[in-house]
């Protein structure tokens, strides 16, 4: 219960005696880290807010780069979710629920593209799907398709670096979850498939939504692997975090411009989908 | 119980993914020249460089030099030698794109020396005041189109490279080779549509490499220094677009002596000699 109180000093609750169910006050040694902690992650916020150039912000936002770079980055971070879902949902069960010699190295490889710097991950991912990589030549061979410098590269750079981040959080849902319903919808003649569909899957989706979100969020910041892998065009391969480095090169109060944008954005979305699957006030 | 899981899980995610947003990440190697007994053999050579003689029983200790990153191979070999030449001394690089390295010295990062590839970062420097002394051209350098070895395109002009199926990568235009690629291309009246535009001269060049493109516009320094994984073609127009390599000792140095001898270094005969060995032209 306390979990659910300390989240939700909302404006809902506000008119609690929230004090009268602490035992005594917060102790020291732990709200002084936790103080720091916040203060650490929210200057960076502060120092963009700050130096932001507020009264040149109509004509730095205006100048046709935002628009396609925040388009494509919403695009690209969706549809590399989507990717993540639709191949990592089954691949955290498989590392789950199934045994086979092998599974704690594969779990580790699975984590590889989260310890790899993204332009590793971009090096790595030419090396294989370029027009001269072991699977690329041959999908240009056989099907004329070149995934560099096209907005399906910046999909699969980062749905690379994404995807671990929704396994991982799947896979620890499954972990969490118990495992005896699905037993139950055996016995009671479910095949393991119509289980994993009707039991497992309603089970784990608060796991699903969060790591979800996780990877959209890693592959709306996507820098690295995507320059590297799909190049920088405007319009076709240039995201947003892509505009900012480029934009700092020359002129940093665009740059500053063009990261609130991206950091509105991101926010409220993520806000509005935390409504929507608590399906309370948000 | 689940409705409190996902609450907690949510919020968690929605401040982490707002910071995760932005992080973009850069980098800029640093190396450090050794001073090793290897590097004796050039120090013979070398003796002529350490002009300033007069001074250099006073020069010691550490220095810190910002450099383009064309520049790497070159003042790698320098540092060196001025280690040789100087016993005491050991010499740090951060080799990077010109633009980051002149934010990072106005920014108060702990220069000595800023050897830049583009007269304009090096005036972002001069403007805040940086610099101690007034910056001095030590090398020019143009460009060149890159292509695959054996040049399976069959590629000779600039005007080749707004073919559409001629896959081409540029420099952007917020970095140097950039700015001296559109100049290059303005003055050759040829407009090329290429498939990326590149964050340093390096990436374009290792798209070459990788066969991802079929040419970029380089330095000639980066096709002579990939050692025959490029091929270099010369083309008329990189007359018009020569880039200047300035460099001058910083006013924040905690080791004038030796920035002022590490710059009268690069501006030595011997070292002139190097630098024309890997490509870059006379100021």
């Amino acid at each position: 219960m306390t979990g659910r109180d300390l989240i939700s000093s909302a404006p809902s609750r506000r008119g609690r005696p929230w004090r009268r169910r602490r035992a005594g006050a917060v102790p020291v040694v732990l709200l002084l880290p936790a103080v720091l902690g916040l203060a650490f992650l929210v200057l960076p916020l502060v120092g963009l807010l700050v130096r932001a150039p507020w009264s040149g912000m109509a004509g730095l936002l205006g100048d046709g780069t935002v628009w396609p770079a925040l388009r494509l980055s919403l695009i690209t971070a969706t549809a590399a979710t989507a990717v993540s879902l639709v191949l990592g949902v089954p691949l955290a069960w498989l590392l789950a629920r199934t045994d086979f010699p092998g599974r704690t190295l594969l779990r580790t490889l699975v984590t590889v593209p989260l310890v790899m710097p993204p332009v590793v991950g971009g090096v790595a991912l030419l090396l294989v799907f370029g027009r001269n990589g072991l699977v690329g030549r041959w999908l240009d061979s056989a099907f004329g398709i070149t995934l560099p410098f096209t907005t399906a590269g910046v999909v699969v750079a980062e749905a690379f670096v994404a995807m671990p981040f929704l396994v991982l959080s799947v896979e620890g849902a499954l972990r969490g979850a118990d495992s005896r319903y699905e037993e139950a919808a055996a016995t009671l003649g479910a095949s393991r498939f119509t289980a994993f569909r009707r039991v497992t899957l309603p089970l784990v989706a608060p796991g699903i939504a969060a790591g979800s979100v996780l990877a959209w969020a890693r592959a709306l910041g996507e820098f690295g692997a995507t320059i590297t892998f799909a190049g920088n065009f405007p319009g076709t391969t240039q995201t947003m975090p892509l505009a900012v480095y480029l934009a700092l090169q020359e002129d940093p109060a665009t740059a500053i411009a063009l990261s609130l944008v991206l950091l509105v954005v991101s926010v409220l979305v993520l806000v509005g989908l935390r409504g929507r699957w608590t399906g309370g006030p948000a | 119980m689940a409705n409190t899981r996902i609450r907690t899980a949510a919020l968690g995610v929605t401040t982490a993914a707002a910071l995760l947003a932005l992080t973009a990440c850069s980098s800029s190697g640093t190396t450090t020249a050794s001073s090793t007994a290897s590097s004796a053999a050039t120090a013979s050579s070398s003796d002529a460089g350490s002009a300033s003689a007069s001074a250099s029983a006073a020069i010691t200790g550490k220095l810190t030099v910002f450099a383009a990153a064309s520049l790497k191979k070159t003042f790698t070999q320098f540092g060196k030698e001025f280690e040789a030449a100087h016993p005491g001394t050991t010499v740090t690089f951060n080799f990077g794109g010109s633009d980051t390295l002149a934010a990072s010295i106005v920014s108060g990062a702990p220069a000595d020396v800023f050897a830049s590839a583009s007269t304009a970062t090096m005036t972002t420097v001069t403007k805040a005041n940086d610099n101690a002394a007034a910056p001095v051209n030590f090398a020019r350098n143009s460009l060149e189109i890159a292509v695959v070895p054996g040049n399976p395109k069959g590629i000779t002009t600039l005007q080749q490279l707004s073919s559409s199926s001629v896959k081409v990568a540029l420099c952007a235009k917020t970095v140097p080779c950039g700015a001296a690629a559109v100049k290059a291309l303005a003055a050759a009246k040829v407009t090329v549509t290429p498939v990326t535009y590149e964050q340093d001269v390096t990436s374009a060049l290792t798209k070459v490499e990788l066969k991802e493109v079929d040419a970029a516009l380089v330095y000639r320094t980066d096709v002579q220094g990939a050692k025959g994984k490029v091929l270099g073609v010369d083309f008329a127009a990189a007359q018009q677009a020569v880039t200047s390599y300035p460099i001058a000792p910083l006013t924040h140095s905690s080791n004038s002596a030796a920035a002022q001898a590490f710059t009268a270094f690069v501006l030595s005969a011997p070292a002139q000699q190097e630098l024309a060995a890997a490509g870059f032209q006379a100021p």
